[in-house]
């Protein structure tokens, strides 16, 4: 599914190395976890994945199902079945949540060369799918996570996944800023989508998201590099040890 | 004190140019209007009202001449019931118009109105008090050289909307057009203008609107490249009125709206707004002057700019408070948003309170569309381009909104996305 060789990422404005030759493959149905220390790259190889302006890549390739992703746009790699949801989802005042959908779905099937979805066949679905996560009516109406709690940003981002049926999903920290109960929602809500076509990459700090989406393959990523991969046991030596001795391995 | 000769010699360039109309029951107010131009002379580049536009084009002799546009557009308000009336370069035009009747409103021709007439308290009245304390020459050269014009009289609440056509038939047309409308107490009323209305066009706008009564002004100026227009609201509101004036204008080399408003009656409301697309040789000046004369009265001014590629938008507001008007809540906001760093904005957002129990704010920003929201957009699948154009769209938003019509708010909506569509080509 996403095959990612040798990733060498630096900051564009600063020369930085971010990324130091990030080797990872996640095969298709399968959920990956990356766990790791703040500042080890995690979220940048979520970016740089899906085409955050900002990034350089000075090495190595990234591709999804066969396809090189890394001179795509932004929105071409998401019609190509990439979806990253974003540990800091943006506000847009003025862009209503059922418009920005919308557009965002027919987008994708538009560049698939696919049919269009008519406006009482989205409705019926947006509101099945927004149901079982718990999303009402006034939210679907209101501006794109305008005003919206830190749980409730989190919902819209699985209400988006599951609207769009991507075949490659990243979650960016999606446990940061959750409750228990929150945090047992969404990941109701990825469990379901789960299917052996579809692929997650699970970022975390914590093991207790884990405990919810149970991965399948988990990696350690420190500076740049992913340095262990394991079972899910390998989150559970984390949680009880921290990275410490990981790392020290590793120096 | 005496006129710098420069602005003299423009000034009677311009006046010998121009026909007083017969005058009839107007004769008297065009006289007056006449003398105070003399007196104030036009507008000239080193005023300070027009720091930021150049007047010269608006005051010239010489009409600088504009291509005829042919729209390929639906004609604006063509789904709804209304009644028309058309003006082709500031004339009436009685059969291209509906007959002028409608329950529940007088409707008369300026150019043919009897003598004794309503609007002989209005006509240049309203224009004249607008005069202080900032001179507006211009809509004085209206009022005393307009050549047509309607004068409605709203006597009850008619059950379709007033629409004003302009239509733009010679490529050096220089029309003046002054319109009055007096809404009597408890009536309400729509009215509609739009369409490329000449050359260059002077339009004036005088509103008498009683105790409980309603204006709603909806206005659409474009597409016409090369049009020039310098308009005038002014408008008097009594106890607990409504005014509500939205202005979208896509194009056109040099406009300046101007908007005078005067609150003279408590718990009246006066909202102002207006979004405006811009590209290239475009400038756009919105010039808002509100007075609160009473008590507990609320305005809004909200006031959008999308510029690119060169344009330039400019915004002059004020709100007056007077030492009585307490109880006044203010507000006012002008932006705009750069879609190249060649666009300008100009703000100049102005308060003056003498009442110590008020509520104003005021807000003036310019920027560019935001990297993050359109990476999110684009990260779930919607291309730079829609991604940018909801942008946009989301931008005027809190212009059109003070539209109350939802039907009518999704027809400038539409409007102004099929203007983003044909830039995208």
């Amino acid at each position: 599914m996403l095959e990612i060789k040798n990733l060498h990422v630096k900051l564009e404005e600063e020369d930085k190395q971010i990324l130091k030759g990030v080797d990872l493959t996640v095969e298709p149905g399968k959920v990956h976890a990356i766990m790791g220390p703040n500042g080890s790259g995690k979220s940048t190889l979520s970016y740089v994945l899906s085409g955050k302006d900002g990034y350089e890549v000075t090495d190595g390739e990234a591709s999804l199902l066969g396809e090189d992703i890394l001179d795509m746009e932004p929105e071409e790699r998401a019609a190509a079945g990439l979806f990253l949801a974003f540990q800091y989802p943006v506000e847009i005042p003025g862009v209503g949540n059922m418009t920005f959908l919308r557009t965002a779905v027919n987008s994708q099937r538009k560049s698939r060369g696919e049919e269009e979805m008519s406006a009482a066949d989205f409705l019926k679905e947006v509101r099945a799918k927004a149901k079982t996560l718990k999303i009402d009516a006034d939210m679907l109406k209101r501006p794109v996570n305008v005003g919206f709690s830190g749980g409730e940003k989190k919902r819209n981002e699985i209400l988006q996944m599951a609207m769009l049926e991507p075949k490659m999903c990243i979650l960016d920290e999606t446990d940061s800023g959750l409750d228990v109960d929150a945090m047992k929602l969404v990941s109701d809500g990825v469990n379901a989508l789960r299917d052996e076509g579809r692929s997650f990459l699970v970022i975390t700090h914590y093991q207790r998201l884990l405990d919810h989406i149970k991965p399948d393959v988990v990696h350690i990523m420190a500076n740049g590099r992913i340095i262990k991969t394991g079972g899910p046991e390998l989150a559970l030596e984390v949680e009880q040890n921290g990275y410490a001795d990981l790392l020290e391995e590793n120096a | 004190m005496a006129l710098p000769q420069v602005k003299l010699d423009a000034t009677e360039a311009r006046l010998s140019g121009l026909t007083l109309p017969e005058g009839g029951w107007s004769a008297a107010a065009r006289a007056d209007a006449v003398a105070r131009v003399r007196a104030m002379g036009l507008p000239h580049a080193r005023d300070e009202y027009w720091k930021y536009t150049k007047p010269n084009t608006l005051v010239d002799a010489e009409v600088p001449s504009a291509a005829l546009f042919a729209s390929d557009e639906a004609p604006a308000f063509g789904e709804r019931d209304r009644l028309k009336i058309v003006f082709v370069d500031g004339v009436f035009d009685a059969e291209q118009s509906d007959d002028l009747a409608l329950e529940g409103i007088q409707i008369d021709r300026l150019a043919e109105a009897s003598d004794i007439h309503w609007a002989k308290d209005l006509y240049g009245v309203l224009e004249t008090k607008g005069q202080d304390p900032v001179e507006r020459p211009l809509a004085a050269l209206n009022t005393a050289f307009a050549t047509d014009g309607v004068l409605i009289h709203v006597q009850s609440s008619p059950s379709k909307p007033i629409n004003l056509i302009y239509r733009h038939g010679q490529e050096t047309s220089d029309a003046i057009l002054h319109h009055v409308i007096k809404v009597d107490a408890g009536a309400e009323v729509t009215v509609l203008e739009n369409g490329p209305a000449a050359a260059r066009f002077n339009k004036c706008m005088e509103v008498d609107i009683a105790d409980t009564g309603k204006l709603h002004h909806i206005r659409l100026q474009g597409r016409d490249h090369e049009r020039r227009a310098a308009t005038h609201i002014f408008a008097r509101l009594g106890t607990e009125s409504v005014f509500k004036s939205f202005t979208l204008t896509v194009n056109g080399q040099l406009t300046r709206n101007e908007c005078v408003i005067e609150l003279t009656g408590d718990d009246a409301v006066a909202h102002v707004a207006g979004a405006c697309m811009g590209d290239g040789s475009f400038h756009h000046d919105d010039t808002v002057f509100i007075t609160h004369d009473a008590q507990n009265c609320e305005s809004r001014q909200v006031f959008k700019k999308v510029l690119r590629n060169g344009a330039t938008g400019v915004f002059q507001g004020k709100i007056l408070v007077k030492p009585d008007a307490q109880k006044t809540d203010g507000y006012q906001i002008s932006q705009s948003l750069l879609l190249d760093d060649d666009s300008q904005f100009l703000a100049k957002p102005e308060l003056e309170i003498y009442a110590d129990d008020v509520a104003c704010s005021h807000g003036s920003t310019s920027g560019a569309i935001d990297d993050d929201a359109l990476f999110y957009l684009r990260a779930r699948g919607v291309p730079l381009e829609i991604a940018q154009d909801l942008m946009v769209i989301a931008f005027i938003a809190e212009a059109v909104q003070e539209v109350e019509d939802e039907s009518l708010q999704e027809e400038i909506v539409g409007r102004v996305e099929g203007w983003l569509a044909r830039r995208r080509g």
